[in-house]
């Protein structure tokens, strides 16, 4: 009977549920001032870090020389210290995206009131969560890719020089972990969104969050390594293992996890993120490593990152699927 | 004609300590509209939210079209419409769009959703404003949006959570006359709620009356006003003119009077005279007030004032309150 019923419903030749209510949502974030907003703040961004990139990669290009392997990466890392590179940009930006685009998810659908009338159509109660967050990371995905690679096109018309295979994943790669921290910060919105009736409140919480590991935590980080620093006399080992301590600390931190994972992608030069003894360095050849390489190094920090942002979602979704729907 | 279509047994819904909904036993026939009626705050909302399973009992159980609300919301939702209270609908899509939006999350194909939605927009008289945008309706219109909304996916039973509340006179009129246009020629079983028993009376087969999250009498409202009210629907006062019956002796007074009152019930319908201190009690089945003033000033008698007594929902539960109180 159940067969026949599904196999009625898809000669009807409709789409699922689920995919309209991602078309929608994604048709609203377009048409949304907020997010139109954005657009704009992240494409002068773009071009502000380009600029200063392109002004000073003749000088980084003299100073390597022949061995100029990797040039095109300086356009997204390069900085002359007026304006923060494109690196930073993002990652300062990055959260405040996820944070725009999820913070209102749920409960702006409940003061408007269709929140029941939406789940009083035959849909699952976790469609509506999904597409959410499918949606607005669908949004982001275009907007990075299409913003990274604007950034290379116009680096191979400046600089004349086509960027390499590799540096072509290199910069996919980081384009990848970018989506992947808005998504983190996107969730984290989300379930914030549920907690939260009102949706000042939500957005207040995340700003809240997010300033705590952008300023505070830093400092807090900083008296904890103060506090044990280890004595002149300590031995190696002590040192290094503070030096461990106060860096898996300072690794608690989203924005941290973000950082070394696309500095580590876009300068191939980075062989480690933690300290090298002399007995490690001692006869290696200075020299850039493979991608491969370059990923085995940041994978404990994307799946950091990946974990985070699950263990967000699976709270949202517990919390979303146990709630009670009232009219307002 | 006379199968349940919605069974709740036992139903009981506890918020900490406070008891919404308390033991629930009700039962609502094929084919009839059904009004669930109380104050703010008697459970007839959360009622409503677990027959949908929007929220969940904390004992006892719903059928609804022999299906459980709790374990299987979804197959309930394709049978049932819910009209929420104070239902809202996307700002920025016109009312068009909305119903279309609709008729996607329940699988209905484009070409049978544009047909459709512009018959029920006909019907609920919002074809002119049909490609007005939503948040530009006033709350008749959304309410009647709603209820076209509610139909588009040709439920067999629609649920009405306060379908009056804020509604012009007029509009509830129009409405309540839709609603029950509706049920004779779709054959539609209607659960509403209100706190208006005038409103609702009008159209409802049977009600059921809550106070705190009890049923406290179930029954068609002549039914029930007969019980409660056994001299009559209807109470007419009239205030008599002692002087206007005063003649030369005591005698003819009482004699006036009893002429007045016999002339007063040869009235069709009239059911019972009480008479005291010049005021004449008239209770009768349907509303005469027109004929008793005719009559009073035809006998000659002087008619000091006129007074439609009407029973609201107060009185209705301030009688069951007294009765209660008796039967303990």
């Amino acid at each position: 009977m159940n067969k026949f019923i599904t196999k009625a419903q898809i000669e009807r030749g409709n789409s699922h549920p689920f995919i309209v209510i991602v078309n929608k949502e994604i048709s609203d974030h377009v048409r949304s001032w907020r997010f139109n907003i954005l657009i704009v703040i992240l494409v002068l961004t773009c071009f502000g870090s380009m600029y200063t990139s392109l002004t000073n990669i003749s000088k980084v290009a003299d100073v390597q020389g022949n061995n100029s392997s990797f040039l095109f990466l300086n356009l997204f890392t390069l900085s002359d210290g007026t304006l923060p590179s494109f690196i930073v940009f993002i990652s300062f930006l990055g959260p405040l995206l996820g944070i725009s685009l999820g913070f209102d998810a749920i409960n702006s659908e409940q003061n408007r009131g269709t929140l029941s009338r939406i789940m009083a159509q035959p849909i699952h109660r976790d469609y509506l969560l999904n597409a959410k967050f499918l949606s607005a990371l669908i949004v982001i995905g275009i907007m990075f890719f299409a913003m990274g690679f604007l950034v290379m096109g116009l680096g191979i018309l400046t600089i004349g020089i086509p960027p390499t295979e590799e540096e072509f994943l290199r910069i996919v790669f980081f384009i990848l972990i970018s989506i992947l921290y808005v998504a983190f910060w996107l969730n984290l919105s989300i379930l914030l969104s549920i907690q939260f009736r009102q949706t000042a409140t939500s957005a207040l919480a995340c700003i809240a969050i997010w300033l705590f590991f952008s300023v505070f935590y830093h400092l807090i980080v900083n008296l904890i390594s103060k506090a044990n620093l280890p004595a002149e006399t300590a031995s190696p080992q002590q040192v290094i293992n503070y030096q461990k301590f106060i860096l898996n600390l300072l690794r608690l931190e989203p924005d941290r996890l973000y950082n070394e994972a696309t500095t580590t992608l876009l300068m191939p030069s980075v062989r480690s993120l933690g300290p090298l003894s002399m007995e490690q360095v001692h006869g290696t050849i200075p020299g850039l490593l493979p991608l491969g390489q370059s990923i085995m190094i940041v994978w404990p920090q994307l799946t950091g990152l990946l974990a985070a942002t699950i263990v967000c979602f699976a709270l949202s979704y517990v919390s979303f699927m146990r709630k009670e729907i009232r009219s307002r | 004609m006379d199968q349940n279509i919605i069974e709740l047994v036992d139903l009981t819904k506890k918020y900490g300590s406070v008891i919404a909904v308390d033991h629930l036993n009700l039962s609502v026939k094929k084919g009839e509209i059904f009004g669930l009626l109380g104050p703010n705050g008697a459970g007839k909302s959360t009622t409503i939210l677990m027959m949908l399973g929007f929220t969940e009992p904390t004992s006892g159980w719903v059928k609804v079209c022999d299906i459980n609300s709790t374990t299987n919301p979804i197959e309930v939702k394709r049978k049932v419409g819910y009209l929420p209270e104070d239902v809202r609908f996307y700002d920025d899509l016109t009312g068009m769009e909305n119903l279309i939006y609709t008729a996607r999350l329940n699988r209905i194909s484009d070409e049978e959703a544009g047909q459709k939605t512009k018959d029920l927009l006909i019907r609920v008289g919002l074809l002119d404003d049909m490609n007005k945008k939503a948040g530009k309706y006033s709350r008749g219109m959304c309410q009647r949006l709603g209820l076209a909304d509610v139909l588009i996916k040709n439920p067999e039973i629609i649920i009405l959570d306060e379908p009056t509340l804020g509604i012009d006179p007029l509009g509830v009129q129009e409405f309540l006359e839709l609603i029950l246009k509706l049920k004779k020629e779709k054959g539609l079983t209607v659960v509403l709620s209100s706190h208006h028993l005038h409103q609702v009376q009008q159209i409802c087969d049977r009600v059921g009356l809550f106070i705190s999250g009890k049923l406290l009498a179930e029954g068609d409202i002549s039914s029930l006003s007969r019980k409660l009210f056994s001299d009559g629907t209807f109470i007419t006062e009239a205030g008599i003119l002692p002087n206007s019956l005063v003649t030369s002796d005591s005698l003819q007074v009482t004699n006036n009077l009893e002429r007045l009152v016999e002339n007063v019930k040869s009235i069709q319908s009239v059911i019972s005279i009480n008479v005291s201190n010049n005021v004449m009690q008239i209770g009768c089945s349907r509303d005469l007030t027109a004929d008793i003033a005719r009559v009073i000033v035809e006998s000659g008698a002087g008619l000091s004032f006129l007074l439609k007594k009407e029973y609201g929902l107060d009185e209705i539960y301030n009688r069951y309150f007294e009765g209660g109180v008796n039967h303990e």
